[in-house]
């Protein structure tokens, strides 16, 4: 138990454990982004998600069916993101912004309603949730799994098919897309469609194999870390997968080090590990440590004629 | 004339209140290279954004081939052998040439078999044609000569027979447009038909067979090149209008009030805007600036009103010297006395969303009267709009109206009452009547001059030659950056001022 | 093809879109109330009663609406030059430190009313500084200010967590709370449990915010910035010190909320005061059409729907609090990213009128 051997082991079991939800939702957040849309409502998609994941998993006493309907939730709400952003042309930040803090009511609200429990879920049983499939101890459900397939999946999408060179080109230049003949509508609302559902995973993860339940809050700025995971990756999978894996790893050391004394520095503070994946991005953005550069169409609302 | 290639019939189009494209027909020959030509505004990009199907047409028909057919969009176009190379390139930067060429054309939801496909496919349009690129060069890496024949090659991979260039030559070198003419003889060779838009005679009569002239939205003249001139052209371009008779007493000459020397201003893609200019400018004279848009001359106004700094020489204004070392900013250039009036007035000039009473003070808000003890006097600027608009006659006379309401002369009338009301000792103006009516023209023109005769040192910078010719005391014409000719003004001719601006001669 | 509809006219663009807008998210939160199994008239009755009903109702109202006109305004200025600060929680934080900070180091020693003006200084100038350093990147290193205020957020809320848990908590105390402020940091009471001085304070904000941009040179030009930035730069306005300075304005703005917050309610330095006020304050901005009198009566609106929400959770089991975040949500939404959603029907409706 206490050789380096299955600290080892344990560490990088916490790591992958804590980056699972961060490398969903980026993946969803890269699709997104590199399409041209800003998402700043990942958060809210996951959040939305974890409580039906929960709720219905509790409901219908399957995973399975929380799992369904925890994308339904996120789905629905990347779509409401795609009409304000893409068919409205509104303003893409207010609409992720406007979309978190109705994640964040609804949830409640309809929590309560439900369930009378000030807005968390019964605390889910066996059945109801995804355990794990080979390392008790590891936690390596089945979603960590499909997390770590969903990097190099991420990667063929946009590097090795008809679909992600469209994407990438819409991202960078909607007009060449649009006189190439190709609608610019439509290949957005597939790729805020993809956010959602991987967004949705990632919430049903949070509450039904993470966790035991929904609680108020619970994904608790992961959506934002994993927006920063995106930029951080410089909007490419692989490099977007090592940031949520550092940023994994940051929390995870975090916790183990909450209160430990590290010879020669003293205590470090818990809460600077936890605000360096916010701290590194901004200095990636401001060109501080090499140069984030976004997809170039990003956060503008295409519109075709004058 | 055998089947026309293409055959435009009473096209027209309107945005808003603007009549881009009216009534306009042509027929385009097969395997021939066809010119249109006209000024910046003229509506020739319009017209051909309509036959590609990115704008839908008002009215009229588009035949290909002799039969009728509906543009809803660039995939119609495409299919019809419609290919078109914009003047802004449609191509990805991060891309390589052969992403480029295949979106859009992928053939299939894998890459792979479609990247390959297209290789095969590029090489033997370079084989035939003489394009060579490198497929797998990033299009960021390429000369913009290079770029162009990616765009080229892009069409001609999507199968088109008929190639539309707008302003192909906008962004090239002289030697990069040379070669595009040989290229565009090679494809006319090949039985491919090329429709070339431009507003530069020399391109028209070295590359085409056929030439249109279009002016303000209307198809004014055909030609076959080689039997017409740049100067007839020329004259049709501009237009026969109504000349306008300025009676102007003769100039009285005073100090020189602003000195150019050597002025330089390279961009920071290296791209030579402005290359060794130097002129002086003198109270009590309008001097005019001629050329064809797009010359240097938007820059040289930017660098003479402190927006951009020179990168190379010096500029003296009113005993302040200016270079790179030391750049000015507008509001120090205010200052020194020198007032501007933007060529754009819409995006420079005003604030479409400000009432016209704070649209008066732009560039002059922290000043007294309309600034006292921090803050603005409204009574102060009100009343100096209600001053502006009752002298420069600025309809509705409504200070509390919402700029973007004015039409586009009382617009103008605005802007250069607020820059004339201070009595500036140099005053820099852009396209003085640009978008202005007739009756509003012959009365900015007689302010222009009252202002000359009070003393004050004018430059009018315009693409209307009638103006330059009616206004300045002394022409010089701008040409890809630089100033290539300078004329008195009672002794200049439209001939020769248009020869100049289309760098077909130099005096 | 859709034929043209003429467009609206002015007062209906400035009056019936918004109450539009915000109708259309009442009348979704009412959906989803009676999906609950609550009448919502029965709902909007309690609610109102909750916010308006009694004269400590009232002052409950006005409290909250002071921290939602504070949020909003701050919202409001860097609108108006063209940015977008959605950083106003992490200003608001900070400023709440940046006052405590001062009366924990002051209130022993300086009388009340040297004090208090001395908090409310604090108060902004760290609300200020937290916004300056997005201001900064963007302006000079080219970050989006968008995402670097969101990421500053964070920073705010663990820098907060730190401080109270290591360093400001009171001895002895198992709450990371700092020790209580003297009465020398107390704003006075205006009646109430809660509302206090801030809401004159609020008020006469709106006044500055209101002169400053449409009567002096300063706003003129933050507008001109905002509106048309090349127009701008011809007018002589440098645009770098123009966005420090409108985010600066607006950080303090936010920062304020700490006023009214800690010297007017907690009287020591609490965690997680701010309580998505700054979020909210893009809702109040929007609905309030960026304008101070209309930031007042948005905020109002919903200071009385917090108070009157809270009440309403109280009355009814099955409806919390966060009912309100909803509401909040679905206005940032309707009058935000779907402002241009029920501009067709309308625009429909007048033409039909007219015809």
């Amino acid at each position: 138990m206490d050789d380096p051997l299955s600290l080892l082991f344990l560490v990088a079991a916490a790591t992958l454990r804590v980056a699972t939800p961060l490398i969903l939702c980026a993946m969803g957040g890269l699709f997104s982004e590199r399409s041209g849309i800003i998402d700043v409502g990942l958060e809210g998609k996951m959040l939305i998600a974890a409580f039906f994941a929960a709720a219905v998993a509790a409901t219908t006493h399957s995973a399975w069916w929380g799992v369904a309907a925890a994308i339904a939730a996120a789905e629905v709400l990347a779509l409401l993101h795609g009409l304000a952003c893409i068919t409205y042309r509104g303003n893409q930040v207010v609409s992720g912004v406007a979309l978190n803090i109705i994640a964040a009511g609804l949830t409640v609200v309809w929590g309560t309603a439900w369930f009378a429990r000030g807005g968390q879920t019964p605390a889910l049983e066996e059945g109801e949730r995804l355990l794990p499939l080979f390392f008790p101890r590891a936690g390596d459900n089945i979603l960590v799994y499909v997390a770590l397939a969903s990097v190099p999946l991420t990667w063929w999408i946009v590097a090795r098919t008809r679909f992600g060179l469209r994407l990438r080109a819409v991202g960078e230049m909607p007009l060449a897309v649009d006189s190439a003949g190709i609608s610019v509508a439509w290949l957005r609302y597939r790729a805020v469609l993809l956010c959602g559902l991987f967004s949705g995973l990632a919430g049903a993860y949070i509450a039904i194999a993470q966790n035991a339940g929904f609680s108020r809050d619970m994904t608790a700025g992961q959506g934002f870390i994993a927006l920063a995971a995106v930029i951080f990756g410089k909007w490419r999978p692989l490099p977007t997968f090592g940031a949520c894996l550092m940023f994994g790893l940051l929390d995870a050391v975090a916790i183990r080090l909450q209160g430990v004394r590290v010879p020669g520095i003293g205590e470090v503070p818990v809460q600077l590990i936890q605000s360096l994946p916010y701290l590194l991005t901004v200095f990636l953005l401001a060109g501080f440590i090499g140069r984030a550069v976004a997809p170039k169409a990003i956060g503008i609302p295409y519109q075709k004629e004058h | 004339m055998s089947v026309p290639a293409i055959e435009l019939d009473g096209i027209d189009k309107s945005f808003g209140s603007v009549h881009a494209v009216r009534s306009v027909s042509l027929a385009v020959e097969k395997g021939a290279i066809t010119g249109i030509i006209g000024e910046n505004g003229a509506g020739k990009s319009t017209l051909m954004s309509i036959l590609y199907g990115l704008f839908r047409a008002d009215a009229g028909e588009i035949r290909v081939d002799g039969e009728a057919v509906q543009m809803d969009g660039p995939r119609d176009a495409i299919r019809h052998g419609i290919g078109m190379v914009h003047q802004h390139f449609m191509l990805i930067d991060s891309f390589t040439v052969l992403e480029n060429l295949v979106l859009g054309a992928e053939r299939g939801p894998m890459l792979a078999p479609g990247l390959a496909a297209a290789r095969a496919e590029l090489a033997r349009l370079s084989r035939d044609y003489g394009l060579t690129v490198d497929p797998d060069a990033t299009i960021a890496d390429l000369s913009v000569g290079e770029q162009q024949k990616v765009e080229i090659l892009k069409v001609l991979f999507r199968g088109a027979r008929i190639l539309i260039l707008d302003e192909p030559s906008a962004v090239l070198t002289p030697q990069e447009t040379d070669q595009l003419f040989r290229i565009l003889a090679t494809l006319k060779e090949r039985g491919v038909t090329v429709v070339l838009i431009t507003h530069k005679l020399r391109e028209i009569m070295a590359a085409t067979d056929r030439v249109f002239v279009m002016r303000q939205g209307r198809m004014v003249a055909e030609r076959l090149t080689r039997e017409t001139n740049p100067e007839e052209l020329a004259e049709l371009m501009v237009g026969r209008k109504v000349r306008l008779h300025m009676e102007k007493a003769p100039p009285h000459k005073g100090e020189v009030r602003l000195r150019a020397e050597h002025l330089g201003l390279v961009d920071e893609r290296g791209v030579v805007l402005l290359d060794d200019i130097s002129l002086e400018l003198r109270a009590g004279e309008i001097v005019g600036i001629a050329g064809v848009s797009g010359n240097g001359q938007t820059e040289l106004l930017q660098v003479l009103a402190g927006i951009r700094p020179p990168s190379g020489g010096s500029l003296t204004v009113c005993g302040r010297r200016i270079d790179r070392q030391r750049p000015g900013d507008p509001a120090e250039m205010r200052d020194l006395g020198v007032a501007h009036v933007p060529e754009d007035r819409q995006r420079q000039g005003m604030v479409a969303a400000f009432r016209a009473s704070e649209t008066s003070i732009l560039g002059y808000h922290a000043l007294p009267p309309f600034s006292q003890h921090y803050l603005l006097n409204g009574p102060a600027v009100g009343a100096h709009c209600a001053r502006l608009m009752e002298r420069f006659d600025v309809r509705p006379r409504v200070p509390g109206l919402r700029s973007s309401s004015f039409s586009g002369g009382n617009q103008q009338k605005l802007v250069l009452a607020r820059e004339m009301a201070r009595n500036p000792k140099v005053l820099l103006v852009g396209q003085p009547t640009r978008g202005v009516d007739i009756g509003a023209i012959e009365f900015i023109h007689r302010e222009l001059v009252k202002s000359r005769d009070a003393g004050c040192a004018v430059l009018v910078v315009s693409v209307e030659l009638d103006e330059i010719l009616s206004l300045a005391d002394r022409i010089l014409v701008m040409f890809a950056g630089r100033i290539v000719g300078e004329v008195e003004g009672s002794r200049a001719d439209e001939r020769t001022l248009g020869l100049m601006m289309a760098g077909a001669k130099a005096a | 093809m859709t034929r043209a509809r003429r467009p609206l006219p002015a007062w209906a663009d400035i009056v019936l879109l918004p109450v539009v807008n915000v109708a259309l998210a009442f009348l979704i939160v009412g959906i989803i109330v009676r999906i609950i199994g609550v009448d919502p008239f029965h709902a909007l009755n309690l609610l109102i009663v909750g916010a308006i009903g009694s004269p400590e109702s009232i002052g409950y109202t006005l409290y909250y609406a002071t921290n939602f006109i504070f949020t909003g305004l701050a919202v409001a200025v860097a609108f108006h030059a063209g940015l977008f600060n959605i950083g106003g929680e992490g200003q608001a934080y900070l400023g709440g430190l940046g006052c405590g900070l001062a009366i924990l180091a002051l209130d022993r020693t300086l009388p009340i009313w040297l004090m208090i003006p001395v908090g409310v200084i604090a108060a902004a100038l760290f609300g200020a500084a937290w916004a300056a350093v997005p201001a900064w990147l963007q302006a000079w290193r080219g970050s989006h200010i968008v995402i670097t205020t969101i990421m500053f957020n964070f920073v705010a809320a663990a820098l907060m967590v730190y401080l109270m848990v290591n360093v400001l908590i009171a001895p002895g105390s198992m709450t990371p709370q700092s020790r209580g402020f003297e009465p020398s940091a107390f704003l006075p009471r205006m009646g109430g449990n809660a509302l206090n001085l801030s809401l004159l304070l609020a008020l006469a904000c709106c006044a500055a915010v209101w002169v400053f941009l449409w009567h002096t040179p300063w706003g003129y030009a933050l507008r001109t910035m905002g509106h048309n930035p090349e127009a701008a730069v011809y007018a002589g306005t440098n645009l770098r010190h123009m966005t420090m300075l409108a985010m600066c304005i607006s950080g303090g703005l936010a920062g304020f909320v700490g006023v009214n917050e800690l010297m007017g309610v907690h009287h020591r330095i609490v965690l997680d005061f701010p309580a998505g006020y700054g979020f909210a304050g893009i809702a109040v901005a929007l609905m309030g059409r960026n304008h101070p009198v209309g930031i007042v009566f948005a905020a109002l609106l919903f200071g009385a729907l917090q108070q009157g929400g809270a009440e309403l959770a109280f009355d009814i089991p099955q409806i919390t609090r966060e009912t309100v975040v909803l509401i909040q949500g679905l206005v940032i939404l309707f009058s935000g990213a779907l402002v241009q959603l029920p501009r067709p029907w309308l625009q429909a409706l007048f033409s039909f009128r007219r015809a």
